[in-house]
């Protein structure tokens, strides 16, 4: 009885240290872009990280935050293989959502966040690829032409979007990581206008 | 009956335009299955046993390629269609018309869920700092190491910066002054009202020869030597030049105008179809 009650101590003690040490590794900022690869997380906390992590995420539940795994390939993968998680990407989200308050408090005008909706409702809506032309006119429809360039170039700038050679806009990496692109189009199609 | 001739002649341009109307596709996200792909491949078949020259096999290998990527961009279409996230752009487009600024950030909040970050220094970081900055040697004894690299000096005769191309072996100013007499020559035999289409100036044998003219060209407008006159609804631009050289800076506001001298461009020019 005591022998296992030793080893049941240990064994927290070692997922203890290991959450502290993913805590880190996911909170700060350890490259340009933020979050940590599955392949770093595999050599800075062993090959049982995914069950670290999903120890973990059960702790951020209660702060409303979430472990948000984005694949590769752009597609969500529902039993990944260990190669496919080292590839992954691993960051902190919120789990639940902002109030247009809470928005303001992190440095968007709710202007600048229509805009974003609206562009990345669009390219979807374009089979992930759009002219920067036709987003420019669908913006200018309700956003001042002078603030057109500057919101895309600023959507581009924090990675929502990226561009190619001939100015089409594509959906960049935290799109993948912040926004459910489904619930997005579904919940769009969905509101009724209020008159 | 057509000659043999006329019938490779055709099949080329029929070939060129499959390839533009392909690349236009490709690189205005236009609707793929505008492309007809059987029609396509019996032209292509059609006229495979006309072709001799490696210079007509290569046009069909690439009318084949870009063929290939339409049938590509068909199929993504496709598979974007059966999945949960198609929607249609005009339903989308329209919808995003009529909601207002705040029902779509009401929408827009249900489904973001940024991400968090942390950027704070640590004591440990401060203290990794502070031995790092103590062990670091000054900038004096670092650059030390590097001693600078002695260079023997000699001179150089005017043939080896030539050779070198550092010179020209004539002076710009006199090379200019050559190209704006051409330009009042051409403009007396071939021009009309003083002045004539602009791709008819500089537009020459290689491409190479056309940009050198076009930048030439660009030399004798900003330093009043030329002028150009653009009339953008029939899209011609001409080039005139002036019998004494003009300064018009601080009298007149000056503007930029952009001509793109394309390889593109040139071929057109070259194939009568641009002034």
């Amino acid at each position: 009885m005591e022998k296992r009650r030793a080893k049941v101590s240990k064994r927290k003690g070692y997922y203890a240290s290991k959450i502290k040490r993913a805590t880190h590794m996911l909170f700060y900022r350890r490259h340009a872009k933020p979050g940590v690869k599955g392949w770093e997380l595999r050599k800075a906390l062993g090959a049982d990280y995914p069950k670290v992590l999903n120890i973990l995420d059960n702790y951020l539940k209660a702060l409303d935050l979430q472990i948000k795994m984005v694949f590769e390939e752009e597609k969500t993968v529902e039993k990944p293989t260990p190669e496919q998680l080292d590839k992954a990407r691993f960051y902190i989200t919120l789990r639940g959502e902002l109030t247009p308050k809470e928005a303001k408090m992190i440095g968007w005008r709710i202007d600048d966040l229509a805009g974003l909706a609206i562009t990345i409702a669009y390219i979807i809506s374009k089979k992930g690829k759009a002219p920067r032309k036709e987003v420019e006119e669908l913006l200018r429809d309700k956003l001042p032409g002078w603030k057109v360039d500057i919101n895309i170039d600023r959507y581009i700038r924090y990675g929502y979007l990226t561009k190619d050679e001939n100015e089409q806009l594509y959906l960049d990496w935290r799109t993948r990581a912040e926004i459910d692109q489904k619930a997005l189009i579904d919940l769009l199609l969905g509101t009724e206008a209020k008159v | 009956m057509q000659s043999k001739r006329e019938r490779i002649r055709n099949g080329k341009e029929k070939l060129q335009r499959i390839i533009e109307m392909c690349k236009s596709v490709e690189e205005h996200s236009l609707d793929p299955f505008l492309i007809d792909v059987n029609e396509v491949i019996n032209v292509i078949k059609e006229y495979f046993p006309d072709w001799e020259v490696p210079e007509d096999l290569c046009l069909d290998a690439e009318t084949v390629h870009r063929l290939a990527s339409v049938i590509k961009l068909q199929s993504e279409w496709v598979k974007h269609r059966s999945t949960s996230l198609y929607t249609d752009p005009f339903l989308l487009e329209e919808k995003l018309a009529r909601i207002g600024k705040e029902e779509i950030i009401e929408v827009f909040f249900k489904a973001w869920h940024p991400i968090v970050e942390l950027e704070q220094i640590s004591l440990h970081s401060i203290a990794e700092a502070m031995k790092y900055w103590e062990n670091l040697l000054p900038l004096k004894e670092r650059w030390k190491e590097f001693p600078t690299a002695e260079f023997e000096t000699g001179t150089a005769t005017r043939d080896e910066l030539v050779k070198q191309k550092i010179l020209r072996d004539k002076a710009f100013s006199e090379e200019l002054e050559n190209f704006w007499q051409e330009m009042k020559t051409k403009v007396k035999e071939k021009g009309d009202d003083g002045k004539i289409p602009y791709w008819d100036f500089v537009g020459a044998e290689t491409y190479e020869e056309t940009v050198h003219r076009a930048f030439m060209a660009s030399f004798l407008i900003t330093y009043g030597y030329a002028t150009l006159e653009v009339y953008p609804l029939e899209e011609e631009i001409f080039i005139k030049p002036y019998d004494k050289p003009t300064t018009k800076i601080g009298k007149k506001q000056l503007v930029s105008i952009p001509i793109a001298v394309t390889t593109d461009n040139w071929m057109k020019w070259k194939r009568g179809e641009l002034k």
